[in-house]
């Protein structure tokens, strides 16, 4: 006889998981070559806007300075901490309550839900960021695809001043 | 904070200018050398027709950034993105114009900013990719003497 359908894929351990950390990184210092690839990446074919490279112009500019585009990664490639260049990204849709240690729901896939960010400080060259994502809750919605879990994740970035650069939310959907 | 309907030539319902691009393996590859996104689905035709597309997919995270790029555009380098959300509903097929736009919803006076709401989205063939809202702020005009 099949198995019934979950009436809820949220268990007691994954409610009071709930705010739990989930990763911490710290990035290497910014360099302005980071930022000026990075402008160039999301602006091709055309030049970025000069405060993203012209040092000078910048200078000129109510930033003071070089600053990178909000949507700029500092983790790209590499952290400084965690040490060692980042290995392939998991899809595992089971992956979140895997880091948290307690039994994950019983889904198979997974779709990105959406993105919502805050943005604070600018980020400049020689800034260090730290990031530190938690779990930030867990609901569930019947649909078209039967019982959907809705997670969100919260990061919040700080810079080496503890000055807040991004709060994100983020969605997975999971099913 | 006063609610206003028209502040530095702006006004409710007006389309700030598109930010458009035709997207292929010169963007994705370009994005993925930056933020290490080497996945198979946006590098390679086969991969993507696997997954149910004519072809390889750009990334969502390169349409997060073309949504970024034409408040910038319209803003200048003294306006400030404050916040920013959007959704994946599809992704962007190789070869194709990709269009950023945005239209403003509220405007409201700040101190010496300027916040405007916004609804902002990708769109392809006329199917939304991305749609979402932001809010920036700007320069207040300077008061008239």
């Amino acid at each position: 006889m099949p198995d019934a359908p979950a009436t809820t894929y949220i268990s007691a351990a994954m409610a009071a998981a709930v705010g739990t950390e989930l990763s911490r990184q710290v990035s290497f210092p910014i360099a302005e070559s980071d930022i000026r690839k990075w402008a160039i990446a999301v602006y091709y074919p055309d030049p970025p806007p000069r405060l993203f490279w012209d040092s000078d112009f910048a200078a000129t500019t109510s930033h003071g300075g070089l600053v990178a585009p909000e949507d700029f990664n500092p983790f790209a490639w590499m952290a400084a901490s965690p040490g060692g260049v980042h290995g392939p990204t998991s899809n595992d849709p089971q992956n979140t309550e895997k880091i948290l240690g307690v039994e994950p729901p019983p889904v198979a896939f997974q779709l990105n839900g959406g993105i919502s960010v805050t943005y604070g400080d600018r980020m400049r060259p020689g800034d260090v960021v730290t990031s530190v994502s938690r779990l930030g809750g867990y609901r569930e919605r019947t649909g078209r695809l039967g019982l959907m879990l809705f997670t969100t994740l919260e990061t919040t970035w700080t810079n080496q001043h503890d000055a807040v650069v991004r709060r994100t939310e983020g969605t997975v959907i999971r099913y | 904070m006063m609610a206003e309907s028209r502040v530095r030539g702006l006004s409710v319902g007006d389309e700030i200018p598109p930010f458009e691009r035709v997207t292929g393996f010169a963007n994705w590859n370009r994005f993925a050398a930056v933020n290490d996104e080497f996945v198979p689905i946006h590098m390679d035709d086969g991969a993507g027709r696997k997954a149910g597309y004519p072809t390889a997919i750009g990334m969502g995270n390169l349409q997060w950034a073309f949504l970024h790029n034409v408040l910038r555009e319209w803003m200048g380098d003294d306006g400030r993105i404050e916040e920013i959300a959007c959704q994946f509903r599809a992704p962007n097929t190789k070869d194709q114009t990709v269009t950023a736009r945005g239209r403003i919803e509220a405007i409201r006076l700040d101190g010496d900013r300027v916040l405007v709401d916004l609804t902002v989205w990708t769109e392809m063939d006329g199917t939304d990719l991305a749609p979402g809202t932001a809010t920036v702020s700007l320069p207040a005009p300077a008061a008239e003497s």
